[in-house]
Order: structure tokens, then C-alpha cells, then sequence
């Protein structure tokens, strides 16, 4: 094609970045809820679109969007809190079809009471201020938001590896990751530790949501698409991967947004080829060893 | 002898109370509304509902016809040809609908139009599409209240090309855009202005950020967004918030109403679309002053938008055509409606004979910057086209003889 410059290039790849950005934050709370609880969790993109709904509405009480941003995962993380106790708890030891077929339902039933509470229409949501403007990164000038989003997404990351790195709750996380009996048998609740993964994968998965809605808008629908999104990158990286989730998230946003240069009608069908292959070569995804957290 | 009397006294009372009772029953000329209340299109579908059932209220107060009254029978059709088709089977069908009114994409009306068409029931579309024009989807029952892209796209390309200027076009991948930007490479053609690239995109995408670099490196002078709907306010946002307005200017087609006031000033800011209503208009034009305060009454205060004025005047010149046939039968309202010189909103109108497309104008509008005193000021109207066979593609070109 041409005039591809090597400009554009750069700018398309730091597009592809910022788009996967996004991707990970998904990927990860999905990993995180199955390499822990062998959960799938279908209601994934629910919790996204509460987040983004969650944010709006947080918005109208404190109009700073700062403050929505600490505010959503909190809300989000409190729901997955409810869910996982009183709908996901009592299904364990029943395989892994009953969380699953639960989850798919949870999610209808989200949708629908946001439709309900906020109408089928969707709502606006402006970006915040003081990140409207575009800034000049080197090979062009990108959204300075998108940055913004880049930079959180890095910021959960290490502060993710350092809960689960550094802190003896994250050396349970990934002990009952790895034998759930044993730790139990040390006398740990483990029943506590799943739930607070699980509010935690859907406080991420809110965050996730509220930072997409200046980008995009918020609508009911919005958490649809990017459930398969968020499966395709998760099972790429590997289900229970925290590494996979990020360097697959990374990958399927650059990989789509080259794609867009040289062969734009496969961009879109780009990432399912990406999984094809993947599991083709790597069944168990390219980090994965279902059940660990690294 | 007296009983027998006051009984078939009481007997006679009560059946010409019957017949009267059975007079009342004629049924009332039924309109079916098929359209995507669900979906991308969802505000401006919801806004021609409420157009629509201002034209029929208008025609009810006024009497109806010789009493008999009209009603609307609206319906989702989820912006989906094959529910749109069983939609209007059913209105047709089971709601022994008389007429259809109805269609927000090009792809819903073609589906409604293959069905009206087969059961010979008076179709009246308000969306564009170039398609429904040309003679092999044409049909003595079929009629095209909407602009079409081709109209859309010879006024304002010719208001916004310039001879030189490096024309760029986003392009959603059906048959609004596509049909959008063959009208516009049409007109750049025309002006001496060049088509530098096209990117299509997905409808319904949420995130347009891939394309942007790629569109921006091909320094056009004009982006031209060939989409609608919330597709077109998140695609202006990125490419706003891209940087992209310093250097080009954009350009769509369509800026209505609903979207503008739901993505706000400062998206929409310097953008130049057209449209085919705008209700500042009322200023110079009488039934739009009329038009206007009618809808406002029935709708505390708020102003008709673009897409729901065309349902207003669709329902409204089609129940004009009824009141001059003098019946609700399709071939008398059919030969009424050819023949109709109508103006119900924005000036006079009337339907091609060839094809039966809605001859009228399409006006050019800027949004505002601000906000003004009056939330609903948002456009400026540069320029009003006034409406002419011009616009329109020649009866030859779309298969006529």
C-alpha cells in the first residue's frame, strides 16, 4: 500500500497500544477470576458496562471525573462482591457448566436493568478536561486520553503484581491458585480469598468500563462486543495467566491496528485468526498452565 | 296488544341504536410504523414516532375523513431487514394495516419495499437510499419522502469542494456510506477536486482510532465522515480529540439533530453537514413556523428534528392524498399521491413521476460553537438548495425508459 511512512507506522503501533490497553485491563480480571475460582466468567462485559454506567451516575453526584475513576471499581468490585456470595458460592464443586450458565444469564439480567434504569438510548460522556487536547508523541499527535488510559493500565498492572508479588494475600492468591486443599488444610479460608478475587477481576473489569465511556459513549450493548474481545485475549495469553493476559492484550490491539494499514477489511477477524494460531501451536495459550498465577 | 306494542317500540329503538353503533365500527385508516426503536438508530426512530403521531392527531382533529379517524401502529423493526419484513407482513396481515410508513436504512426499506410491493399496499420510506429509486425496486405504491444520497451529496459537495482540494472519505461499510461516497467522488469529479483515499469501517464500531493515523497521513483538505447515527458522533469525537480539526475540515453528509445534541458542542464544533430540515427555518418559511409550534405544543417545548419531521410530513401529505382521493383505497390514494403538490414543513414538495422521489430542498448547516440562549439553537444554516430535478439522478440513469 501506499505511502505507508514509517511515521505512520509508529503512530499505528502506539494506537495498537493504547487499544490494547484496554484489552489487558479486561483480560486480567477475566484471568484472574478463572485461574482462581475455575469460573468463566460471562457476565465479564456486564461488569464493564456497569462501570461506564456506574461512572456516569457517580458523575452527576460529584461532578469530577477523578473521583468516578477511584469510585467505579469500588461499586463494580462491591457487586462482584454480592454475586460471588450469594449466586457464584453456592455452585462450587459442581463443575464448571453451572458458574458459567449463571454468569451468561447474570449478564442479561444486567443489561436489562440498565436498559430499564437508564433507557436503550446510551448517554454521552465527555472526556474530562484537562485531557481533551492531543499531544505530540514524536511520530505524531495522538489523544492525550489514550495516553491517560496507557499510564492507568500500567499503574493496575504493578500495583497488581505487587498484591500478588510482594503482599502474603497475594502469596495466598497464588497458593490456593496452586492447591486449593493444601491451603485450606493450613487452616485458611479459602472460601474468603475467592471472593475477594472475584470482587476484585470486577472491579477491574468496571474500571475497564469507565474509562472507555469518554472514548466511546456508554451504551447498554457496550459490554457485547468486548466480552469476546476480552476471551479471545484472555485465551490467547493463557486462562490464570497474569503475564499472558498483558503481553496478548498488547499484541491483539497492535496486531488489529496494523492490520487496519495493510489489509483493513481483515482488521476486525485479525484477533481470531491470532487465537486460531495460537491454539493451534499452544493449546493451553501462549503463558498458560491453567491454575497459576504466573 | 299494548305489551306487544311497547316492545317492538323498544325492539325498533334498539336496532337503529344498532346500526348506528355499527356505522361507528368502520374501522380506522390504519398507518404501520416500522422502525429501529432498538439499536444505533434508536433517538431517531424514537423522534419520528412522535412526529408521526402528531400528523395523524392533526388529521384526526380535523375531522378525518368524513369521521373516520386514522391510526398509528408503530413497531420495532430493530434496524434489521428480516424482522423489518416481517414486521410489515404482519401490520399488512394480521393488522390489516392501509398503509406503511417506514424505514431507517436503506436495507429495512428495500425489505419492507419487496413486501409492500408484492401485496400492493401503498409504501411511503423516510430514509435515504439511492436503491429505492431506480426502477427495478419501483412500484406505482412506493414512495421516497426522504433526501437521498444522491441529492445529499450533490449539495453539499458542491457547497464544500473546491477545484484542487484533496478530498478523504471514512466510510461506514453499507449502503449509507457506500452510496455517500459515490455521490461525493461524483461531485469531486465534477469540481476538479481529488479523492486521496477512503477507509470503511464496520457498522457500529465503537472505536475508530486505528484509522485515524492512517486517514491523517493522507493530508486531505476535507474528511469526509460517510456514516450516521452514533457511528458518526464517536468517529467526529476521536478524530476531534485526535487533533485531526487543525488540519482538514470535516465535512458529513447528514449532522442531525439527535446527534448533535447528544455529543454537544464541542465535537460537532466547525463541522458542515446537510440536512433536510432544521427548524430555523420558520423565520422564512410559513408551514415550518406552523409545523414547528404544533410540535412544540404536543412535546413541552422541544423542536421537531431532522429525521421525525420527515415521518410528520410523510403520514401527513399521505393523509392529505386520502382526504383529496376522498377514500383510504390504495389506487385512488396512490393516483393522489403521484399527482400531490404538498408542503407540510419546509416548502413546496411533490413526488418525480418517474420514481416517485420527493422533490424538496436540502439545506447546508454549520454547528455552533456555543451554547446558545435557546439549547435547541444549534446549527447555522448557510444555505438552503432549493429543490429541483437537478439533484436528482436522470429517470434514464436509474432504468427508466
Amino acid at each position: 500500500m501506499d505511502g505507508i511512512t514509517a511515521q505512520l507506522l509508529g503512530l499505528q503501533i502506539f494506537t495498537g497500544l493504547a487499544l490494547g490497553a484496554i484489552y489487558v485491563l479486561l483480560a486480567v480480571g477475566l484471568s484472574l477470576i478463572f485461574g482462581m475460582l475455575t469460573v468463566v466468567n460471562f457476565a465479564h462485559g456486564a461488569f464493564f458496562m456497569v462501570g461506564a454506567y456506574a461512572g456516569y451516575s457517580l458523575y452527576q453526584i460529584f461532578p469530577n471525573f477523578w473521583i468516578c475513576l477511584i469510585g467505579v471499581p469500588v461499586i463494580t468490585g462491591a457487586i462482584g462482591l454480592l454475586v460471588e456470595r450469594f449466586l457464584v458460592r453456592p455452585l462450587y464443586g459442581r463443575g464448571i457448566d453451572y458458574p458459567l450458565l449463571l454468569t451468561f444469564g447474570l449478564a442479561y439480567v444486567m443489561v436489562e436493568l440498565v436498559r430499564m434504569g437508564y433507557g436503550k438510548q446510551g448517554l454521552p460522556f465527555d472526556t474530562p478536561a484537562a485531557l481533551q487536547d492531543s499531544v505530540d508523541v514524536f511520530v505524531g499527535q495522538f489523544p492525550a486520553y489514550r495516553i491517560f488510559v496507557i499510564v492507568v493500565t500500567a499503574i493496575i498492572l504493578v500495583g497488581l503484581w505487587f498484591f500478588i508479588e510482594k503482599t502474603s494475600f497475594g502469596l495466598i492468591i497464588r497458593a490456593g491458585a496452586r492447591d486449593p486443599s493444601i491451603v485450606r488444610i493450613l487452616g485458611i479460608d479459602i472460601t474468603k480469598v475467592w471472593l475477594i478475587v472475584f470482587g476484585l477481576g470486577t472491579g477491574i473489569a468496571g474500571l475497564a468500563g469507565v474509562l472507555s465511556a469518554p472514548l466511546q459513549g456508554i451504551t447498554p450493548e457496550m459490554g457485547g462486543s468486548v466480552l469476546i474481545i476480552s476471551f479471545v485475549v484472555t485465551v490467547v495469553g493463557g486462562m490464570g495467566s497474569l503475564v499472558g493476559a498483558v503481553i496478548a492484550g498488547l499484541l491483539v490491539g497492535v496486531v488489529e491496528s496494523l492490520a487496519v494499514l495493510f489489509f483493513p477489511e481483515g482488521a476486525k477477524v485479525s484477533m481470531f485468526v491470532i487465537m486460531a494460531l495460537v491454539l493451534l501451536v499452544k493449546p493451553q495459550g501462549l503463558f498458560g498452565r491453567s491454575g497459576l498465577m504466573s | 296488544m299494548n305489551i306487544i306494542r311497547k316492545w317492538a317500540h323498544a325492539f325498533c329503538a334498539a336496532a337503529s341504536l344498532s346500526t348506528s353503533v355499527a356505522y361507528a365500527q368502520i374501522p380506522p385508516i390504519k398507518i404501520g410504523l416500522p422502525v429501529p426503536l432498538t439499536g444505533p438508530y434508536g433517538a431517531e426512530a424514537k423522534d419520528q414516532v412522535k412526529n408521526a403521531e402528531l400528523a395523524v392527531k392533526e388529521f384526526n382533529d380535523a375531522g378525518g375523513l368524513n369521521g373516520r379517524k386514522a391510526e398509528l401502529l408503530v413497531r420495532d423493526d430493530k434496524l434489521n431487514p428480516g424482522e423489518a419484513a416481517t414486521r410489515a407482513l404482519e401490520l399488512i396481515e394480521k393488522d390489516k394495516a392501509n398503509f406503511i410508513v417506514g424505514g431507517l436504512s436503506a436495507a429495512t426499506q428495500l425489505a419492507i419495499n419487496n413486501v409492500t410491493k408484492q401485496r400492493k399496499v401503498i409504501y411511503i420510506s423516510i430514509s435515504q437510499s439511492d436503491v429505492i429509486n431506480e426502477s427495478s425496486d419501483f412500484s406505482r405504491y412506493t414512495f421516497h419522502e426522504a433526501l437521498n444520497p444522491h441529492m445529499t451529496t450533490q449539495a453539499v459537495g458542491h457547497y464544500a469542494f473546491k477545484k484542487g482540494m484533496r478530498i478523504a472519505f471514512l466510510t461506514a461499510d453499507y449502503a449509507y456510506g457506500q452510496e455517500m461516497t459515490r455521490g461525493f467522488t461524483r461531485v469531486a469529479k465534477e469540481m476538479g477536486a481529488e479523492v486521496v483515499g477512503e477507509l470503511k469501517h464496520p457498522l457500529g464500531s465503537s472505536d475508530y482510532s486505528t484509522f485515524l493515523p492512517r486517514l491523517q497521513a493522507l493530508k486531505p483538505d476535507i474528511l469526509v465522515f460517510n456514516n450516521f447515527g452514533r457511528d458518526n458522533q464517536v468517529s467526529i469525537k476521536q478524530a476531534t480529540d485526535f487533533g485531526m480539526k487543525k488540519s482538514m475540515k470535516f465535512v458529513t453528509p447528514i449532522m442531525t439533530y439527535t446527534s448533535r445534541l447528544a455529543a454537544g458542542p464541542h465535537v460537532y464544533e466547525g463541522v458542515v453537514g446537510g440536512t433536510s430540515y432544521f427548524w430555523s427555518i420558520e423565520d422564512k418559511t410559513a408551514s415550518a413556523k406552523t409545523f414547528n409550534d404544533q410540535y412544540k405544543a404536543s412535546n413541552d417545548g422541544v423542536y421537531p428534528s431532522d429525521y421525525g419531521s420527515m415521518a410528520y410530513s410523510a403520514v401527513k401529505s399521505l393523509l392529505a392524498a386520502v382526504k383529496t382521493a376522498g377514500t383510504a383505497d390504495t389506487e385512488k390514494v396512490a393516483d393522489a399521491l403521484a399527482s400531490l403538490k404538498y408542503d407540510t414543513y419546509k416548502g413546496q414538495q411533490y413526488y418525480r413521476a418517474c420514481d416517485h422521489q420527493s422533490v424538496q430542498s436540502v439545506l447546508i448547516i454549520e454547528s455552533n460553537s456555543k451554547e446558545a440562549r435557546n439549547p435547541a439553537d444549534v446549527f447555522k444554516v448557510l444555505q438552503v438548495v432549493s429543490g429541483s430535478e437537478k439533484l436528482l439522478r436522470e429517470c434514464t440513469e436509474l432504468g427508466f425508459k
